[in-house]
């Protein structure tokens, strides 16, 4: 197939593309980026483990086109590191054993990610809702929610601290 | 020794940061120069022989490299010595839909999979069987013709007299049980890159490097020398990442041996990554077994006698099938005081993808039909069913009378943790209609005290070295699969070196680097690639103690390690100034660059000290040895290996672990629906090492356990698949699974690495049954096929009731493809269509208006 020249805004980088026009936004970060973190799995985007975020939203990349999403801000697990290091939901997902394998974890950072950036203090069935959109077969899901929990808590901990500092 | 530093405490996998931002690499991240895509052509037909096999028009298409067929690597291999069946594609005839015909590697994606479709293959379509019981009767057209009524193997084993325990037996319950087919489902789809180098001196095609998702990277490079007629030298197999195995990498996938022969052909490096249906037929899951049981008891529930009849429906090749049917035998031991057993095993061959190894082997679907028909006694004779299984315990240490040696056994502990968590007392029997409580207790060993090819080669070995830095490289064949094998080794080396985790680097898997391991299956690798670190820190530990006791004047046995420290017995610093020691463990790090010079001869002039940094003293035993290296291996006591009738080899283990497991479940009269509320998973696993991963291994199990018990299953019809995609084979998503508590108990097993043993298999069987048992308690039925769906719960609900059976799908298959052609190689993706993340607003838009 004919290749067409494509403009991605990944991680806040621009890069232009010559791609054919049916090529699949995971294949295009995959194989044109080099940015493996997203994974191929289910092939029919029932997994979540391609899951981006466009414009803040998280996507499953392996079903969408790449060439559609020009324009946008599209956000992939490489681009979540927090100033070098790992950001806080990185950290806990090893610390409570939130991941195993690893295959599914970087769809899970762009799923939660979403989560807490749009409900910041998700009840238990919130955040159990919200990770069935993605797949684990290693975990059975409990340690992500102790994660996940973890991260809630310093989080809210930071705030007040934050607020008390203020008030002084 | 009950003090540890880095044993027993929750850490995090020291691979968990490359897994939580992407950069951590599997195997098919990685890329080659020039590397060529794999695409293999699969049968259409469950059973036909090939006729003719033409690929002229697909090698005229541009941007085809090599186009290869069973011609091109005739040679048999099998994971099994006794089971030399497959070849890398289709010799003559091809055995289930799916099976591999032909393989092409190309430029891309698109053009491989063009060159598919014009490979022209005729094929003559014979008989096909699918079902066991009618492939046991088969006398003609056998699936392999050295295989007499399409019986893979079969095991009558005897031991007691399970004839005479019957007649003293005041009870005996019989039924049959079935439990259907199941498959690992790892995230990852199994991947292989190979790549060949040019010899120097011949300059010709010379070494092969494997890149592969494999639980067992020494095995593959075994069959990849068999296969490419190379010798084991000339082959080197690496592990990257592997995302999940459960079994389904833990023996040589087609594709590992296929991808290596397009290699050979295209003399460019290919790689094949399985889409996710061919995962589902590449299979080597949990084969659908018909078990007929009879278990005589006591009045007081004492089992006297045991007899279990057991048919699996192995599909098209041996795979591991004869361990699996040994399994199920050996493993009716080991758990309860069993006097009497008898034991008859049939593996079957049909017309379906090969089923082998998966988490549990062989003990799952048997034990789900032992527990259940324990319930379904301890209901008869109104005997408290945690009862009933405190009255059968074993009182080790102890020899079966199928000759499994049993020394730690935390199941009493088990047993008292989860009635005591779940309030069994109180709540068992008395609650209201419609929820109930279930128990059953499960085991597993902790790797096979027999190894696949039986010879003295140690199991594990483990080599380490240290260098000037103090920095110490661990080298072992286990493969990390994600279940924390290298952590595992880390925390080990630490622990008897006395360093801190962090100077500890693990070199995993990699076929010329380290040494050989038989691989991640059986649950053996914290025991025995554990064993063998710490042998080989032990090791190694010797020529620090020596140098450290030389160079601070004492006897060997006076100098202690730990905490990166290294003093001697009795030294006032070591424990009254520990402000100095933080100093000089600040400053360690340029003292350990400057150590190699002058500081280091300014110390040596000082004459003795009384301490040293753990620097200093590899220092110092470098300095001594001219170099720091260590060994250590691992082989299973001749004690535990088993007795000596045919098949003894497989059930021995140098230990077990015990679960023991209450559900909490509800069942919908209405809808059939059952809904598990609550697990708690009490786990033997002799020592947690690392407490977090011994959770999430038990946690995962119990997890992998419901899945099966309620709604995973492989659909059949004619030989093809009708589920091969992760929505439809039902995996439990989040909103599935309960709240599994799980109670970790500690029996120090006396030879395992510091107490330690499996964590990851064992309590997988004691769910299914634990449900099944809750569902009985909550609504008095007893189900005896898995998995329990809602159709099978309303029959069986009905069946009570005496009303009339409904087959609920009677009419409304609306797939109904009898050919591969009409199912089209996709059927289920292709109506299906994309679906959209739940957080999408288009996808709320899409439901609002009706279409997508």
């Amino acid at each position: 197939m004919k290749k067409e020249l494509i403009e991605l805004r990944v991680n806040g980088r621009t890069h232009e593309l010559a791609v054919p026009s049916n090529s699949l936004l995971l294949e295009v970060l995959r194989q044109e980026l080099d940015l493996t973190g997203s994974k191929r799995a289910c092939d029919d985007s029932s997994c979540g483990a391609c899951t981006v975020q466009v414009d803040g939203v998280p996507m499953l990349s392996c079903t969408m086109l790449a060439a559609s999403y020009q324009g946008c801000d599209i956000t992939t697990v490489e681009g979540i590191s927090h100033g070098g290091g790992l950001a806080a939901l990185q950290k806990a997902y090893g610390d409570f054993g939130g991941s195993q394998c690893g295959y599914c974890t970087p769809g899970f950072m762009m799923t939660v990610r979403w989560l807490l950036a749009n409900n910041p203090d998700p009840s238990d069935e919130e955040i159990r809702d919200a990770l069935s959109s993605n797949l684990c077969r290693c975990t059975g899901y409990s340690q992500m929610y102790q994660a996940i929990r973890a991260v809630i808590d310093a989080e809210k901990k930071t705030t007040s601290h934050e607020l008390a500092g203020a008030r002084e | 020794m009950d003090e540890f530093s880095v044993i027993g405490k929750s850490i995090a996998m020291v691979d968990a940061a490359g897994k939580a931002t992407g950069s951590g690499k599997y195997t098919d991240d990685l890329s080659l120069p020039g590397l060529l895509v794999g695409k293999i052509l699969h049968s259409p037909y469950p059973h036909a022989v090939i006729k003719r096999i033409d690929t002229t028009r697909a090698r005229e298409l541009d941007g085809v490299i090599a186009i290869v067929t069973g011609e091109d690597a005739p040679n048999q291999y099998g994971i099994l010595p006794v089971g030399h069946d497959e070849t890398a594609l289709a010799v003559g005839k091809v055995r289930y839909v799916g099976d591999n015909v032909a393989c092409v590697a190309a430029v891309s994606d698109e053009v491989a999979e063009q060159a598919l479709d014009l490979i022209d293959v005729e094929y003559e379509p014979l008989p096909a069987y699918f079902d066991p019981e009618a492939s046991m009767k088969a006398e003609r057209d056998l699936i392999h013709e050295n295989r007499p009524n399409n019986i893979e193997k079969d095991y009558h084993h005897v031991f007691g007299d399970p004839e005479q325990g019957f007649v003293e037996a005041d009870y005996a319950a019989e039924a049959r049980y079935i439990a259907n087919e199941v498959t690992h489902a790892a995230m990852e789809p199994h991947s292989t890159l190979a790549s060949f180098e040019i010899d120097p001196h011949t300059g010709k095609q010379g070494r092969l490097t494997v890149w592969s998702s494999t639980q067992v990277p020494y095995y593959l490079q075994h069959k990849l020398s068999l296969v490419l007629e190379l010798p084991m030298s000339q082959i080197r197999v690496i592990k990257p990442l592997v995302g999940g195995g459960f079994g389904g990498k833990s023996e040589v996938i087609p594709l590992e041996v296929i991808a290596a022969v397009a290699a050979r052909a295209a003399k460019a490096p290919v790689k094949i990554t399985y889409t996710r249906e061919e995962v589902f037929w590449a299979h080597r899951g949990r084969p659908r077994t018909i078990i007929d049981l009879k278990t005589g008891v006591k009045k007081d529930g004492r089992i006297t006698s045991v007899a279990c009849r057991v048919i699996q429906d192995g599909g098209a090749y041996c795979s591991y099938g004869v361990v699996t049917i040994l399994y199920s035998g050996a493993l009716l031991g080991a758990l309860y005081d069993i006097p009497n057993i008898r034991y008859d095993g049939y593996r079957v061959l049909t017309n379906k993808p090969a089923c082998g190894a998966m988490r549990g082997h062989g003990t799952v679907n048997v034990r789900f039909a032992f527990e259940s028909q324990m319930d379904e006694i301890a209901a008869r004779l109104n005997l408290d069913p945690a009862e009933m299984r405190k009255t059968n315990l074993l009182k080790p240490p102890t020899v079966t009378v199928n000759g499994l040696r049993v020394l730690s056994y935390g199941l009493p502990e088990c047993v008292e943790q989860v009635i005591t968590r779940s309030g069994w007392n109180d709540r068992h029997g008395n609650l209201p209609k419609g929820r109930g409580l279930g128990m059953a207790c499960s085991h597993y060993v902790s790797g096979a005290a027999n190894s696949i090819i039986r010879s003295d080669m140690p199991h594990s070995t483990v080599n380490i070295k240290i260098d000037r830095d103090g920095g110490v490289v661990v080298y072992t064949g286990a493969a990390e699969i994600g279940q924390g094998s290298d952590t595992m080794t880390a925390q080990v080396v630490a622990e008897v070196l006395g360093c801190s985790l962090s100077r500890v680097k693990v070199i995993a898997a990699d076929t010329d680097l380290t040494p050989i391991d038989i691989g991640s299956y059986s649950s053996r690798v914290t025991f025995m690639a554990g064993n063998a670190a710490m042998r080989a820190a032990e090791d190694v530990k010797d020529n620090i103690v020596n140098a450290a006791a030389h160079r601070m004047s004492c006897a060997p046995e006076e100098v202690i390690i730990s905490d990166d420290r290294v003093w001697k017995r009795g030294a006032n610093s070591a424990e009254s100034d520990p402000q100095s020691w933080e100093a000089e463990a600040a400053s360690g790090h340029v003292d350990g660059q400057i150590l190699r010079g002058s500081v280091l001869q300014t110390r040596k002039n000082e004459g003795a000290k009384d301490h040293m940094s753990f620097e200093e003293a590899v220092v110092a035993a470098i300095d001594l040895h001219g170099g720091l290296t260590g060994t250590g291996s691992y082989a299973p006591p001749l004690e535990a290996r088993g007795g000596k009738h045919k098949g003894a080899g497989v059930g021995p283990s140098p230990a077990y672990s015990y679960s023991a497991q209450v559900a909490d479940v509800s069942v919908n009269e209405e809808t059939g629906e059952v809904t598990v509320h609550k697990i708690w998973a009490a786990h033997d696993c002799g020592r947690a090492l690392n407490p977090v991963a011994v959770e999430g291994q038990v946690i995962g199990s119990v997890w992998m356990g419901l899945g099966q018990a309620l709604q995973e299953e492989m659909v059949w019809k004619d030989g093809l698949m009708m589920n091969p995609g992760l929505l439809e084979y039902r995996s439990p998503s989040s909103v599935e699974s309960p709240e599994i508590e799980c109670i970790i108990v500690e029996s120090i097993d006396p030879e395992g690495p510091f107490g330690a043993k499996e964590a990851g298999e064992g309590s997988l069987a004691a769910t299914i049954p634990a449900i099944s048992n809750a569902i009985y308690d909550a609504v008095g039925v007893r189900l005896r096929e898995v998995p329990f769906t809602p159709e099978r719960v309303l029959a069986a609900l009905r069946a009570k009731r005496g009303a009339k059976k409904v087959e609920m799908t009677e009419g409304v298959d609306p797939t109904q493809p009898h050919t591969f052609r009409e199912h089209g190689g996709s059927l289920w993706f292709r109506g299906k269509g994309p679906q959209r993340h739940r957080a999408d607003p288009a996808r709320q838009g899409a439901a609002a208006g009706g279409a997508d």
